[in-house]
């Protein structure tokens, strides 16, 4: 009980800060899970974003979901992702109800464009973090280019992109083995 | 009866949208156009408010939404309604992961998945580098491009380079700090 607990409050906190969505959350996840908590280590992390970008619905609450489950098996997914969901639901229900032209204040806006300078360094942090363990030879590096440069210039889903991924990992490895 | 409507039609968001929270948008257009319970224009701003307050958008979006059609148990059955695909599906697939988790199948599409997120995640990067670094508008406008690179906000994001280089702050301060540089300095320039 005491876990899930603290599994909700983390989430909760994760969830009251995490602007930009999914990707920019992914510093914090850091900071919280494999470095202060050591539930998840940086590989997983990928592998959780990497599911969570090609199955169906929002890609934060796939992650979540994820790391609740590693650490307390379906009722920790489930704990897990109701704590990062509650805050801004409460959030949005007073903004829905009050505040109709949030978005429209001169201090919102301010304040929001300070911080969306602040997800990008977090977001490079990120990459950085994991670069060597994605980017682990020069077939890899390619792939990373492939799909960078198609969901910059194109509207492919990245769902498909994804998987497209996976299955030319899978043939790489089949037939020239990992190198 | 509306609240089981609601459910299920975001159930139906959760379960087909594929790729994060902007996914969710054809389908909210869709929701518009079938049962009128917002118009476009609710869902533009929808996303002004979804994008500047925390969570995931397509979360976000779902409880506003669901609050406009019928209040606050609404915004509550909406929300419910769009998560519960992801958790089901995720949980389902979490087991398998760790069942097959050596298995060469499963490593061999990991080696592909990998590079994959990270050039996700770095796209995103560059998507946040557009709208908070860079001013492709005034650069197209006036075609110089002193007017291209926003220097305050570069500034800014070189000394939080640093900051997050040479300290171990957590990134939920920077955040703070971010909030109060862009108010004081007016980031957005209003």
């Amino acid at each position: 009980m005491k876990d899930l607990l603290e599994l909700f409050f983390v989430f909760m906190k994760i969830g009251s800060v995490a602007f930009g969505g999914g990707y920019a959350m992914l510093p914090i996840l850091q900071k919280e899970f494999v470095e202060k908590r050591h539930w998840v280590n940086d590989q997983e992390l990928v592998d959780y974003f990497a599911v969570g970008q090609c199955t169906p619905g929002v890609i934060a609450v796939n992650v979540s979901t994820f790391i609740g489950h590693k650490r307390k098996g379906v009722i920790g997914g489930i704990v897990a992702t109701l704590g990062f969901v509650v805050i801004p639901i409460i959030l949005l229900l007073v903004i829905a109800a009050f505040l109709n032209h949030f978005s429209e204040y001169s201090l919102v806006k301010n304040a929001f464009a300070g911080i969306r300078v602040v997800v990008c360094i977090l977001i490079l942090n990120a990459i950085e973090r994991l670069w060597k363990k994605s980017i682990v030879n020069k077939k890899a590096l390619v792939l990373f280019g492939i799909i960078f440069l198609l969901t910059i210039f194109t509207s492919i889903s990245p769902a498909i992109l994804v998987i497209c991924a996976a299955i030319v990992g899978m043939i790489i490895c089949q037939v020239g083995g990992n190198e | 009866m509306i609240f089981i409507q609601l459910f299920i039609e975001f159930f139906k968001v959760g379960l087909f949208s594929v790729g994060g929270g902007l996914a969710t948008l054809p389908f909210l257009y869709n929701l518009s156009d079938t049962f009128h319970w917002f118009t476009h224009s609710d869902i533009a701003n929808m996303i002004a408010i979804a994008e500047s307050t925390p969570g995931a958008i397509g979360v976000n979006m779902s409880t506003y939404a669901g609050y406009n059609v019928a209040g606050v148990a609404g915004g509550l059955l909406s929300t419910l309604g769009l998560i519960t695909p992801s958790i089901i599906i995720i949980l389902m697939i979490a087991k398998l992961l760790d069942k097959y988790n050596d298995s060469k199948y499963v490593q061999s599409a990991f080696f592909g998945l990998r590079p994959a997120s990270l050039a996700m995640i770095a796209a995103a990067g560059v998507s946040v580098v557009k709208v908070s670094l860079i001013d492709l508008e005034a650069f197209q406008i006036s075609g110089q491009m002193v007017d291209l690179f926003i220097l305050p906000s570069i500034l800014f994001a070189v000394v939080l380079y640093f900051l997050s280089k040479k300290t171990s702050w957590h990134p939920i301060l920077l955040i703070g700090i971010g909030a109060i540089v862009g108010i004081v300095f007016q980031f957005a320039g209003i």
